[in-house]
């Protein structure tokens, strides 16, 4: 069940929320307050290892590849370091800088404005589709294209039709293919199918994902194997294998920040005159962590701290396994859940329900906990079979404006639209 | 970019771009030596020289893209990283343009209360990389120099002052020049030793030196008593607010101020200024409410946008954003811009009616 109301979801007062967001607000500043040499230390050392990492990659493929001795051990170890790096830039580096988490450094070399991440996505679609559609519409039916990303069901509130039957083939694919998926999320093909979209805005975002794409595939699939002479089998081999590592790894540790059980959606009722605070309330119900050591952490872009990162999205990654533990103080406090588990306990439930909503509700049941720890439940009516309701994607237009803390977009003919 | 002349170079870097994209080849070899990229324009702390107990010079071996055809008098902008924030500020070249020693020096007084300025004095280690802005300024040593020169120098402005007697020196065209400086005291005197061996080398250098802690401050009134002939020279002064106000006025009164030439090291807010209006700033969609003598720079800061900023005083471009929409007014002269998008610089400029910014 979708909830239209996280006030009452929540059995808070507005006074009591005020209060959480006046709490949440502090946590803020103080960290903003805080942020220092040790911060812009670290981002700096990141990305000096991953770049070392790039190097000794491609230099390891391109060297070891040629005498038939070193060759396995070479791609073996080729293949590690190219992954590494590319799920280290996309994740921890990438993600995080184009939220602006390091905007505060003044540096202009690692800077919202004008990073570009080593994968298919522009950029600037990238700012688009994630900073603002997902991060200010978490989990609003209708609103958050990322429920599914249209290409799955993820909700019993999603209306159902037979095509959802192939949706494990279509997760697969997904996950294989996840940087060329992600690539064509801000297109959204739905409203190009329904003829919504704006063909000059079409053709502009074709253009930039034509440009970007060519650009990688010449790198990884052209130019490398063929600097490689007589062994560019093997190190084109090599570079999609390390493609496809990166693909399945962001598509995990993706997939558990919001289809764990636990992470609840919300009704576009709650988005009308949310409040600040509210929207926080929203960012908590909404998300879901996953546990694990430090480096676990590094290499999903800290995103296991997805409820802290849906907080505070501009708050430097390096600092939400300390913010985490405040939040869950403060969710005991006003006695919110705080979802979280082992990863693939995460990424099981996630899982379990691509598969059992490529059914219709009718034959299936709900797995979302519906019950706060509070003695008296609100009424719950009961579930429609499947709604009738078809919630359709909302354009720019017919959004709210955006939210500053969520990381900055930029785009001709965005003013038009605003 | 200041490798046009280079042109297979730069196909080189492009090529390597292939390899490297969406990064640049200097993303890279910037690793093996920071100054190994003209992505932005960095500089390497080589030496630290105290001059005085509160100056120092630094001596800065520039990176890539650097040009060393600044001309004496210029200025140069310094991004230095305190506390994980690049804060920026702009101090005179002292050295005289030359290119094969591969550096260029700046001198810097800590000034009381100022963060950046202590930190480069006494906190900087020969190794730190730094940002750099390339030279600007019109206050300038003219090519051939004037035959009859008289320099007014306050504090630490003897730091233009110091690059074009330098040059002279080095070029041996020394023409008739006097030089009044006025400090606190004989040790707060930034490069005396070195003015009076240049006094003595050149017959065409006179030197004063005042000492105002001792000796009060210099009277214009008095100033033909220092030189006779101030009225035929083409004067340049630097130094303090007040002094040069001062100055300009004095030169104004003797209808001369066509052959005076001033040097501010404070940004001069002179022009009329905007009629206020709502800034837009159209990523975030915030706005806000601006009156016409706050700078858009400050006003984004108050709308909690993190607008971007170096000098805050109109010369080093850190700040520049594009003007979507609308009109500014640059403070310092009142020029208009309202071209649709324009770069604009934030530090200097305030809104005449509503205007859009692109951040």
């Amino acid at each position: 069940m979708a909830i239209s109301d996280v006030k009452e979801y929540a059995h808070l007062t507005e006074e009591e929320v005020d209060q959480l967001g006046r709490e949440l607000d502090a946590i803020r500043a103080e960290i903003e307050e805080s942020r220092g040499a040790d911060d812009a230390a670290y981002i700096n050392r990141l990305i000096k290892i991953q770049r070392g990492l790039a190097a000794a990659g491609r230099v390891t493929l391109m060297a070891g590849t040629q005498s038939s001795k070193t060759r396995k051990p070479a791609v073996a170890l080729g293949v590690a370091l190219l992954a590494l790096h590319k799920i280290l830039e996309n994740m921890e580096i990438g993600h995080n800088v184009m939220h602006g988490q390091w905007d505060w450094m003044n540096d202009p070399e690692i800077h919202s404005s004008n990073w570009e991440w080593d994968t298919a996505q522009p950029a600037e679609q990238w700012k688009h589709s994630h900073n603002y559609v997902h991060h200010q519409f978490t989990n609003v039916l209708g609103y958050d294209n990322d429920i599914g990303y249209g290409i799955l069901r993820m909700a019993r509130e999603q209306k159902w039709s037979p095509y959802n039957l192939g949706q494990p083939v279509y997760n697969s694919l997904l996950a294989l293919l996840f940087e060329w998926g992600v690539s064509l999320h801000d297109l959204d093909i739905e409203r190009i199918r329904k003829g919504e979209k704006d063909p000059k805005e079409m053709k502009r975002q074709l253009k930039q994902i034509f440009r970007k794409g060519r650009n990688q595939i010449l790198k990884d699939y052209v130019v490398y194997p063929a600097l490689a002479g007589r062994q560019w089998k093997t190190v084109l081999g090599a570079n999609v294998t390390s493609n496809i590592i990166r693909n399945l790894w962001s598509y995990v540790i993706i997939f558990c920040g919001h289809f764990p059980d636990g992470a609840m959606h919300f009704t576009e009722e709650e988005i009308e005159d949310e409040s600040r605070s509210e929207w926080y309330l929203r960012q908590i119900l909404g998300a879901a962590n996953f546990q694990g050591g430090p480096l676990l952490h590094i290499m999903s872009g800290n995103l296991g701290f997805q409820i802290e990162h849906h907080l505070y999205p501009d708050l430097p990654s390096n600092r939400y396994a300390e913010i985490s533990v405040r939040i869950r103080e403060l969710c005991e406090k006003y006695d919110l859940p705080y979802t979280t588990g082992p990863l693939h306990r995460q990424y099981g439930q996630a899982l379990r329900t691509i598969i059992k909503l490529s059914l219709p509700n009718s034959l299936t049941s709900s797995d979302q906990p519906f019950e706060t720890a509070r003695p008296s439940p609100p009424q719950e009516p009961p579930e429609p079979p499947t709604p009738a309701r078809d919630r359709k994607r909302r354009a720019d237009s017919e959004r709210p404006h955006r939210r500053r803390e969520l990381g900055g977009w930029s785009r001709a003919g965005a003013a038009a639209r605003a | 970019m200041a490798n046009s002349g280079t042109i297979p170079w730069e196909r080189v870097r492009r090529a390597g771009a292939k390899l490297t994209t969406p990064l640049h080849p200097d993303d890279y070899l910037r690793l093996l030596n920071p100054l190994w990229s003209s992505r932005e324009l960095r500089g390497r702390i080589e030496r630290v020289i105290p001059e005085t107990d509160d100056a120092a010079t630094l001596v800065i071996r520039p990176g890539w893209g650097w040009r060393y055809d600044h001309r004496p008098g210029q200025y140069v902008g310094i991004g230095v990283q305190v506390e994980g924030r690049f804060q920026w500020r702009s101090y005179s070249v002292s050295s005289p343009p030359k290119r094969d020693r591969g550096t260029i020096a700046i001198t810097v007084r800590a000034m009381p209360e100022g963060l950046l300025s202590g930190h480069l004095v006494k906190g900087l280690e020969p190794g730190t990389i730094v940002r750099l802005a390339l030279p600007e300024g019109d206050f300038v040593l003219p090519d051939p120099p004037p035959q009859r020169m008289l320099f007014l120098v306050g504090g630490s402005g003897i730091t233009p002052v110091i690059a074009m007697l330098r040059t002279l020196d080095r070029r041996g065209t020394m023409p008739d020049v006097v030089l009044h400086y006025s400090s606190p005291s004989k040790g707060r005197m930034i490069f005396r030793d070195e003015l009076a061996r240049l006094a003595e080398k050149h017959h065409g250098l006179t030197f004063h030196e005042l000492h105002t802690d001792a000796d009060g401050m210099l009277d214009l009134a008095d100033l033909g008593e220092i030189c006779r002939d101030w009225r035929e020279r083409e004067t340049y002064a630097c130094g303090p607010g007040p002094m040069l106000d001062a100055v300009a006025e004095h030169f104004e009164a003797n209808d001369l101020e066509d052959h005076l030439h001033l040097e501010r090291f404070s940004l001069q807010l002179g022009g009329e200024g905007g009629e206020g209006g709502t800034i837009t700033f159209r990523n975030s969609g915030k706005t806000i409410d601006s009156d016409g003598a706050t700078t858009v720079l400050e006003a984004g800061e108050q709308a909690g946008i993190g607008m971007p900023f170096g000098c805050r005083m109109g010369i080093c471009h850190t700040c520049t954003l594009t003007l979507v929409d609308g009109t500014v007014r640059d403070l310092r002269n009142g020029d208009e811009y309202d071209n649709p998008n324009e770069p604009v610089q934030t530090c200097v400029t305030a809104a005449v009616g509503d205007c859009t910014l692109d951040i």
